[in-house]
């Protein structure tokens, strides 16, 4: 008998967390009319969206009206720097922002240069960390609209200095905004952004529900064609049974967040430091210290990053890569390539609620040889 | 500017193999020998920079030429 699959890729979709499952549940009973309308169904619709909107916002530390629920994470980055853009237009057209941002925030940028803007993409170190000063001097310079930064990387799990680059923003009149969706319901939020965004199925929610907070006074204007729901921040009527989940969801997680934080981040280490000890030529990437705490990120030398997935799938393992063979463009990571790092061989390990300590031991026993045995198929043992 | 003192024709593979190629080849010729590497696998660009790096490897630069990107490495350990 095979030993049960292993799920360690939270950083892609988290599994749906119980408290979810139920309000999901309750909710497609309940919530399936549209909260517009005017009639009872109707008005109770309404009254589940302003509680899930109360308690997000209470949950993020924001006003209710600064909240908009969207189609998913990646809706919500594409409003947030497009809304950003449109609503300084007057101030200039260049935005600004670091090189590891996630491909949402990259592509609306492309957009963004398409039709006649300018982006700055600002470097980071080998660890991933944003280039402070490079940061400043992009945001201080004429013309720039709006900035954006990632909260923590994704990819590698870096935090970023979110609240100095915001306080280098603010002294430009530049609003900042961030991409949370690996913070959100894991750490504190961090202070200094103007716009935030997040994804519910980062932290056990559904698929498909994506937060856009947009703070009072940020000079932003929806970028799609016009239409009054949520605010008029994003079209289209709310999927309410996957918010009302979202919402449930992010209470019990962040109410959770401190303790889980403190249980995952050790077994990161431990995986961090036995990766680097019993799997030669590997190189494990990211902060060590400022990180994320259920993510970690390492590059094995002469393995194929798709052959390397599926070997760990054969074994269970559910795990992602950045490497350029396991994407569809068929290059590899941007963050790592901004880093400077090895881009093949790479894995991505993020934990989540349901991880036990026991997976990662096997997860840990089990990868040495996995990489073995590529390495001497590929006949490179001894490189 | 630097003269290679081999070409290694990498075209059409992809990444690891490049790497592979220059970690096959670079310990066979004289310390101080510079290999050129021709690939165009985007990731050559990221990987054989980061190989030098762990293999305290000599990274000398990438070219552009009419057979596309080129990276030198030079022999240092």
């Amino acid at each position: 008998m095979s030993a049960p699959p292993v799920y360690l890729d939270a950083a892609t979709a988290a599994p749906l967390h119980p408290v979810a499952r139920q309000a999901l549940l309750a909710a497609l009973d309940d919530g399936w009319a549209d909260p517009a309308k005017l009639y009872a169904r109707a008005r109770r619709a309404r009254q589940l969206l302003d509680a899930a909107r109360e308690a997000t916002a209470q949950t993020l530390g924001v006003r209710p009206d600064e909240l908009s629920f969207t189609p998913g994470g990646t809706a919500a980055a594409h409003s947030a720097v497009l809304g950003g853009l449109a609503g300084r237009r007057r101030a200039g057209d260049t935005l600004v922002h670091s090189a590891i941002e996630h491909s949402a925030v990259l592509h609306a940028a492309q957009r963004h240069v398409a039709d006649g803007g300018t982006a700055v993409s600002v470097p980071v170190d080998r660890l991933g960390r944003l280039d402070r000063d490079a940061w400043s001097a992009a945001v201080a310079a004429p013309g720039v609209a709006v900035a954006a930064l990632i909260a923590a990387s994704h990819e590698v799990g870096t935090v970023q200095p979110v609240a100095e680059a915001g306080a280098a923003c603010a002294a430009a009149g530049v609003p900042l905004a961030v991409d949370a969706a690996q913070v959100v319901g894991r750490l504190p939020v961090p202070a200094g952004w103007s716009i935030l965004t997040a994804s519910a199925h980062k932290w056990g929610g559904p698929p498909g529900v994506g937060l856009l907070v947009v703070r009072k006074g940020t000079r932003w204007e929806s970028p799609w064609p016009a239409d009054e729901r949520e605010a008029g921040r994003t079209p289209g009527v709310v999927n309410l049974p996957a918010v009302v989940a979202a919402a449930a969801s992010l209470r019990a997680v962040a109410a959770d967040a401190a303790a889980e934080a403190a249980r995952l981040a050790p077994l990161v280490d431990l995986i961090r430091a036995r990766v680097a000890a019993e799997v030669p030529d590997v190189e494990v990437v990211g902060d060590p210290v400022e990180r994320l705490p259920h993510l970690v990120t390492f590059s094995c030398l002469y393995v194929d990053g798709e052959a390397l997935l599926h070997a760990l799938d054969r074994r269970g393992f559910a795990v992602s890569s950045g490497s350029s063979c396991t994407s569809s463009t068929l290059r590899p990571s941007h963050v790592l390539e901004a880093m400077g790092v090895l881009s093949h061989g790479n894995v991505r390990v993020s934990l989540h609620r349901e991880t036990t300590a026991a997976e990662v031991d096997r997860f840990l026993a089990e990868l040495p040889q996995v990489i073995a045995e590529l390495r001497a198929e590929a006949g490179v043992v001894g490189l | 500017m630097t003269v290679p003192a081999e070409l290694l024709d990498c075209r059409g593979q992809r990444c690891p193999l490049p790497v592979i190629a220059v970690a096959r080849r670079l310990p066979e010729l004289p310390v101080g020998t510079v290999v050129r590497v021709l690939a165009d696998d985007p990731a050559a660009a990221v990987d054989i920079p980061a190989w030098c790096r762990m293999r305290g490897q000599e990274f000398v630069g990438r070219i552009t030429g009419p057979d596309g990107p080129g990276y030198d490495v030079r022999r240092s350990v």
